[in-house]
Formats: structure tokens, sequence, C-alpha cells
């Protein structure tokens, strides 16, 4: 199969290392993988501020990126509810409608597309130590991803999961509202990193590098050793 | 920024900063989640239940003014005056009238978060009216004089101790540090009160349209006591609290009191359908049922956020919501608090004045999952922040995502700008944390990442050439 | 001049008026928006209720263990009558209100208490300072523990609810399997002319309003029994 690569701006950006893995795992599934180098940000940000004629703006240029592709792959919960859930309601009337429609039907959320799509759970992947799982909100709210990280985690040789208290509990990034209501955002922040303490886990593990920012955020503040890593890393590791 | 948000912001900080706040909430929820799941699991099927009866409240709210029609004719053949209020200041003048005309004196009354709405107890007391009220919670934060914390628990915010005190200095009662101590008390003064009291005034859960009845849910039993004694009873309700038929009932009720308490039935649910009935042995003289609009045909005719009429008032949303725990309910500084007053105040006090509620998410989506009845509540909150934007755009955020979409559509210049960022990245620790820092918002609390050395858009281009 | 009414509902029609709004969508969130499918009765998704007698007989006992009521088998109203004798003595009660049918008389034939009987009216402070109040019912729910009282049925709306003690007299061919059997059995019995006050009691009166810990009695009784004779 091909498979276009979608990579968010924090990836981009800040966490290269995740499309590598993302990359690495589907290249060793046999499959061949693309990047799209015209995308460059779903238009979250304006979205969720309500600043919509200015998020189409930033989709349209996804749009025009993905529309030759056959299928697409991304590595964060947020950005692919944002093409999978939002883009039809956001291009609703538009001219680009059914575009929008088309992208949304054929983008997936990795660890979904792994053990949905291509029916595989077993990567082969080694990792020891003690690791915990943060559900990201959008995708398990809005795209329903909540055993296929855990199956393909079930399967890594040498890992223990242990799962939080608050697994499903949102870690308080929300996009601009990191910024806008830090002082909310920082303590959810807290009880998110509570409940990782408790665990004694060694890792921290999330399938959306947005919250894993948040979490590593607070958790460099407490000056605690806990890593965190993205799923697609952990998948990648031999 | 309106005073309104500006204060909500001032007391968001104050109760995060509260950690003591922080953990009590925590512990007072704790018991709950666990009833509640039992409780949902012990039904065949509770997403199929939710999805009856968010089917239920969309029949009903689609067709609102002839369940409402219905719903009255019943009721009135059966001696009951119903008055249709379009604001708030004619339901609370209707009742004043109530009370005038026939002479009342002291008003007892059960919990209705209709009648908070209205602000009725403060015109009550203006006019000399004792108001009482009787159900514990409510009666223990009426004796602070403070709103309800929460809209099921007014008190859940208060300790033992605190309201020990608070007996003791109202009450001349002897302290104790015993909840069931501090219950008879209460029980005790207001056994006295239902006794005395001339009106009732009560709220009501739903509306039956079929049989003209309305239907009451509670644990206490202040409800029952005070639509059974005092001689004349006025129940105040939504305009959308109707159901289509009295069967409906064997749904709601039971999610009602899963969603709401985690109990499988509150100890309470009574069907009123008129006053004493010729051959009753007691009951009021009188019953008065106040239709309360104000302002909810306005969200009637968003049809997008039309399904927030369905709101049952079970106080879900407010439990699962990582907002309201951490900042509590006072710092809405609304009716109605959590992810449903986030949602509907906007509509029902002014959308400037109030977007910053629906601005304080993550939009991590609990609320949603959580509602009995399947309001979109989170996506509703999305709308609000567009509406409002729309109407009238903030204009540094305006500006600012102007010119992000702009740099979006432009990935060379983005590209470029992600290198200059890169280059002025070793700068940022001399004002990290400081007043001169950019990202202060974020580095106050949290460290901030390091971007890599090269984008993944530089690597892939290497390796692939 | 509008009046209330008028406003409101023409307010309602205008709202409505080729507006409509989306219909609720299936349970999982995705993409594409499946309607929530129709034609379902509640029965199929509360919590399921045995078919026999002694299976809702069963699930009711089961349910009042849960909720601190307490359930009484009576094989005839002799039994029953000496729990009544047993919690007068224990509780030491100088008056009990009731009203009058066939089962509260034969309970009450050789009770020594003062009886106030609500049939033809009460005073408040009469009611108020009755150690127990006996009452009917119009039946039992099995799926909750629930019992259906009605004005007719319970001696009126304040016997069963101001006595601190409510004692409810009922046969086993008066359970019903869940809360749609129940209210249909209102409907049937009453058609058109309902009593103006029906209420399920399940369990004595509660509150968790103070730090989310539960405390029984806090308006209504603090006790409630069910003696439940066969037939």
């Amino acid at each position: 199969m091909r498979i276009s690569l979608f990579i968010p701006c924090f990836v981009d950006q800040i966490y290269p290392q995740v499309a590598w893995s993302v990359v690495r795992v589907l290249e060793d599934l046999g499959h061949q993988v693309d990047f799209p180098e015209g995308q460059s940000c779903c238009g979250q940000p304006p979205f969720n501020t309500g600043y919509w004629d200015e998020a189409r703006t930033a989709a349209r240029v996804a749009l025009a990126a993905f529309r030759d592709s056959e299928v697409v792959v991304g590595p964060s919960g947020s950005c692919v509810a944002m093409m999978k859930v939002f883009y039809p309601q956001l291009f609703k009337g538009d001219s680009q409608e059914l575009e929008a429609r088309e992208l949304a039907a054929k983008t997936h959320e990795f660890s979904s597309f792994l053990v949905n799509t291509l029916g595989v759970t077993d990567l082969g992947a080694k990792f020891e130590g003690k690791v915990t799982f943060h559900d990201g909100c959008h995708g398990l709210r809005e795209l329903g991803v909540k055993k296929e990280p855990r199956a393909l985690l079930a399967k890594v040789r040498g890992l223990e999961l242990l799962e939080m208290a608050e697994a499903e509990s949102c870690c308080g990034f929300g996009g601009t509202f990191a910024v806008k209501f830090p002082t909310i955002s920082t303590a959810m922040d807290e009880v998110k990193c509570a409940s990782i303490l408790e665990t004694g886990a060694d890792v921290v593990v999330s399938n959306d590098s947005s919250c894993l920012m948040q979490i590593r955020g607070m958790l460099d503040k407490q000056k605690s050793t806990i890593r965190s890593l993205h799923l697609a890393e952990i998948l990648a590791s031999r | 920024m309106t005073t309104f948000a500006s204060e909500f912001k001032k007391m968001a900080g104050r109760y995060t900063a509260d950690l003591t706040h922080r953990a009590f909430i925590k512990k007072a929820l704790s018991g709950y989640y666990q009833k509640r799941d039992d409780s949902k699991a012990s039904f065949q099927s509770w997403q199929g239940a939710r999805d009856l009866a968010a089917e239920t409240k969309y029949e009903a709210v689609n067709h609102l003014d002839r369940y409402l029609v219905e719903f009255a004719e019943k009721i009135e053949a059966r001696g009951v005056k119903v008055f249709w209020a379009p604001s708030a200041g004619e339901a609370r003048d209707y009742i004043l009238g109530v009370a005038r005309e026939n002479g009342v004196r002291s008003i007892i009354k059960s919990k209705t978060m209709t009648s908070e709405e209205i602000h009725l107890n403060d015109a009550l007391e203006k006019e000399g009216y004792g108001v009482f009220e009787s159900d514990l919670g409510e009666y223990i934060v009426q004796l602070r004089k403070e709103p309800p914390y929460h809209l099921v628990f007014p008190a859940m915010h208060l300790t033992r101790g605190q309201i020990s005190d608070l007996f003791q200095k109202e009450l001349g009662s002897a302290p104790t540090d015993s909840p069931e101590e501090l219950t008879m008390i209460a029980r005790s003064v207001m056994r006295q009160k239902y006794c005395e009291a001339d009106m009732g005034i009560s709220g009501a859960n739903f509306a039956v349209a079929e049989t003209g009845m309305i239907s009451i849910t509670e644990n206490e039993g202040n409800a029952r006591l005070t639509t059974s004694l005092p001689r004349i009873h006025v129940a105040i309700l939504g305009i959308e609290k109707v159901l289509p038929r009295l069967e409906d009932l064997a749904l709601f009720l039971p999610m009602l009191a899963t969603a709401g308490a985690g109990q499988q039935m509150t100890c309470y649910n009574t069907m009123y359908g008129g006053p004493r009935q010729p051959g009753e042995i007691d009951g009021p003289e009188q019953m008065h049922v106040v239709l309360l609009d104000n302002r909810r045909t306005e969200i009637l005719a968003d049809a997008e956020q039309r399904d927030t009429l369905g709101c049952i008032r079970c106080g879900a949303c407010l439990n699962v919501c990582p907002i309201f725990k951490n900042v509590g309910g006072y710092s809405y500084g609304t009716t109605y608090q959590g992810p449903i007053g986030s949602v509907i105040t906007p509509h029902l006090r002014g959308l400037q004045d109030w977007k910053h509620l629906s601005a304080a998410s993550s939009l991590c989506g609990a609320c949603t999952e959580a509602c009995p009845v399947k309001i979109d509540l989170h996506h509703h909150l999305l709308q609000n922040r567009r509406n409002a934007a729309a109407a009238k755009p903030v204009l540094i955020e305006k500006i600012s995502f102007l010119g992000f979409a702009w740099l979006m559509s432009h990935p060379s210049v983005y590209h470029l700008a992600a290198k200059l960022g890169r280059i002025f990245q070793p700068l940022h620790p001399l004002v990290n944390g400081t007043f001169l820092d950019p990202l202060i918002a974020w580095t106050r609390s949290r460290a901030f990442p390091n971007l890599a050395p090269t984008s993944f858009h530089e690597q892939w281009k290497k390796s692939r050439k | 001049m509008s009046d209330g009414k008028t406003i409101i509902l023409n307010r309602i029609r205008e709202a409505l008026r080729e507006n409509p709004a989306p219909r609720p969508h299936a349970s999982h969130t995705s993409s594409d928006r499946e309607e929530v499918p129709r034609d379902h009765t509640p029965r199929e998704w509360l919590p399921k209720v045995g078919e026999s007698l002694v299976e809702q007989i069963d699930l009711f006992a089961r349910q009042s263990e849960g909720l601190k009521t307490e359930l009484h088998r009576c094989g005839n109203m002799e039994d029953a009558r000496a729990i009544l004798s047993m919690l007068t003595t224990e509780g030491g009660w100088k008056k009990i209100a009731t009203h009058t049918t066939p089962d509260t008389s034969a309970l009450l034939e050789k009770n020594c208490s003062e009886i106030l009987k609500t049939d033809t009216g009460y005073r408040i402070d009469d009611l108020e300072s009755c150690d127990a109040g006996i009452t009917g019912c119009e039946c039992l729910v099995a799926q909750t523990g629930a019992i259906l009282v009605s004005a007719p049925s319970a001696g009126g709306r304040a016997l069963s609810v101001l006595p601190p003690h409510h004692i409810i007299i009922a046969r086993t061919s008066q359970m019903v399997p869940d809360l749609t059997a129940a209210l249909e059995l209102a409907k049937k019995r009453y058609g058109n002319k309902f009593p103006s006050f029906l209420s399920f009691i399940t369990g004595p009166s509660r509150t968790g309003d103070i730090e989310r810990i539960l405390v029984l009695g806090a308006h209504g009784p603090k006790r409630l029994t069910v003696l439940l004779l066969e037939g």
C-alpha cells in the first residue's frame, strides 16, 4: 500500500524522531511511504479558537497536499480528528466540501490504522520497561481509539503496561487553552502527572505529541526522571 | 476582556491554587464514580438507554409547542393554574402575586435551580416573606448566604467542620463532626417549617404531557413534604422539561439517578397532577405551575444547539469535567456550572459577556460522553467560540490567526520562520519565566521543549535525495 | 395584548419553523454519524427482570437489602402483627397513624398504641407526633425495590412521609416486574382520573449532601418496613 504521512507541526518541528518511527514501522511492514511536502498545519489552532475562516485557509493547504494520496496516516489523535471529524463541518457549503469529505474518509490515526486497517498488532518491537499510557482526548473521544494502542503495546517484548487511574483524564493541553487559561491547564497537568507517578512507571507513552509536550513540561518542572515517548517510538524500538 | 471574564480568571486562579480544595472535591467525587459505574453496569445497555433517551428528548424538544399545550390542558383539567412566563421578571411577579393574594407569610422551598436562575428568593425576601430552603445542601448554603456550588450537590465543597460551625453560629446547636447528627439538626429545624408554611415552592424534573403531571426526583423527602402540607403549591420549571409519555419516566428516572447520583433510583420520585382532588385526604388547596421561557426559545431557534434543551440537569457533566474539578463551582459565577453551564450561559445571559466560559475548556469531550441524553456538549463549546468570533472577533486573535493562516499557506515562509526560531531559541533561557518571555503563559508553570535541530521536512528531503 | 402563553408558543413555532435539528447520532462517535435506531423501549436497556414471581420477589428482596428497606415475608396476618408488635415495643411507640383498608385494619387489630386515622383528614401536629405511619400501596417494583404509592392507596400524601417510620403492608400479588409495568398498572387502574399524587418510594429517606456521605432519614422516614403477605 502507498501510505502518505501526515506529520503535525509539533512532530515536524519538535519531535521529528516520532515521524521517523512511523516511517520505520510502516516500511518494515512492507508498505511504501511518501511524505507530501506541501503540508504545513491542519488548521486546528484557529479552528479551536473560533476563527474558522482562517482555519479554512490553512486547511486548504492540507487538501492540496493530500489530494493524490491513497491513504493518509498521522501519529496524532487531535490532528487526525481535525481532518476526519471536523473538516467536513469546516468545509460545509464550501466549494471544496467534497474534497474535505474524501480526505476525512481516507485519513487514519496511526495506531488505529495498524490494528483496524492493516490488522496487525505484533510489530516485532522490543522495549524493556514499565510503561503507562495516556489516552489523548481527541483520539479517545473523537476517534474512539482506546484498545488499539493497548493491543499494540501488549505485543512489545519486555514491556510491562501499568494503567494509571486517570488514563482518560485530559492532560490540559487543549491547544490555545493551554496558554489562554494557563492556571487551569497547569492544574490538569498536575493531576495527570500525579496519576502517572502513582503507577510507578518509568515511561509515559501517548499517541499524541501535544499531550506529551504538556506532560513533559510538567515532569521537567517537577524534575522527574520519568521519560515520555510517543507510541510510534516504542513500536519502532528493537 | 469583560468583567465577567476577568472575574472568572481570578476565581479560577484562586481555586486551582487551593490544593486542599481540589483534593477535597476529588475525594467527594470518588465514591460517586464507583456507584455510577455499578449502576450503569446493571443496565442491559447503558448506551442503548442513552440512545433512547436522546431520541425521546429530540421528539419532545422538536415538537415543544404540541407537548406543552397537551401538558397544560391536561393539568389544568384537574384544577391547576398554569402560568406561561416569557421572562424571569414575569415569573417572579406571578409568584409574588400568588403569595400576596393568598395572605402567605411563610414559604418553604424544595430544590429548584430554575428559581435560582430567576433570583426568586431575593424577590420574595425583599417583599418580606420568610423563605426556607428545605433541601439540606440548599439550606446550608442559604445559611451561609452563598449560591449553590454544584447544581445537584449545593454544599459539596464544605467540610463537616464548616457545617458544624455554621449550625453552631446560626442555630445555636452543639458542635459535632458527625454528618448524621448534623443532618438530624437540620431535620428537626425543617419539620417545624413544613408544618407552618403556607406556600411550598418546588421545581420539577419532568413534565409529562400525556397525563398532565410534573415529576420530582429527590432523596430526602423534603420535596414531598413541601408539596403535601402547605395549602398552596407553586411549581416552577423550564419549558424544556416536557416529556411526551408517562412511560418515558420508566427510562428517565433511573437514568437521572444513575448519572446524577450513582443510584439506581433516588428515594422519592413523585408525580403530581393537581391540587387536592375531590375525595382526597390532604394536599394543597391550590396548585400553580409556572412554565418559564427566559430565553430558552432562543436556544431552541439555534438548530445546531437545540439538543441542549434535552438537559435533565443531572450534573453528570460537572462530575467528569476536569475544569470543574479544578476551578470549582463558584468560579463560573452563574446559576449553571460546568459544561452545561458553559454551553447555555452565553445563550441565556449574552454571548460576548460569557463566551469565556465556552473558551475555558480543553474540549476533552468527557462531558459529552457522560451525558445521559447525548447532548453534544463539547462541540457546542466550539460552536459558541465560532459564533462569538464571527460576531465580534478579538482584534489580537484575529490578527494572529490571519498571520498564522497566511504563514501556513506559504510553506516556504513557514519553514523559514521555523529556521529563525531555531536561531533565537538559544536566547530564550535568558528571558524564560520573566515578563520579557513571549511564552510566559506556558513557561510560568511548565518547561518548554527545544525545537529539534532540523525539522522532519528537512530531514526527509535530505534522506530521500 | 398578547398573553404569556401566546408569546411563548409563537416563539417556539417560529424557532422550529423550517429549522430542523440534526437527529441524535448513534452511540459511537465517528465521522459518519448514523442515526439512532428508533422503536426501542426502555425494557430492552434497563436491568433485566426475571419473569416468574419467585424471581421477582427475590430481586425485590435483594434490592431492599441494598437500600436498607426492612422487608419481612409474612406467611399470614398473624406473622405481620407479631412484627408490628416487636417494632412497637422496640421503638416505644405511643401513637401510630394509618388509613383504613382491610389489611391495615387487620394488622392493627391487636395493637395497643393510640391510632390516628387520616381517612377524613388530620391535624398536622397530630400526624407529626406519630411514631409510625402504616399504609397500603399500589404495587411493588421488583427491578428497583421501589413501592408505588398514591393518595388513595396510601392514605393521602403526608402519611407515608411525615412520621419517622413508614410501614407498608402489601401482598405478593402486587409485585410487578419493572417501572414500565408499574406505570401501566397506574394508567389502567385510573384511566383518565389520576390521583393528584403518585410516588415511587425506594428505600428510607437519605441524603449525601454533607461530604457526599450517605445519611439515612434526612427529612422523610428514617426507616422503611415492608410487610409482604402472600396472596
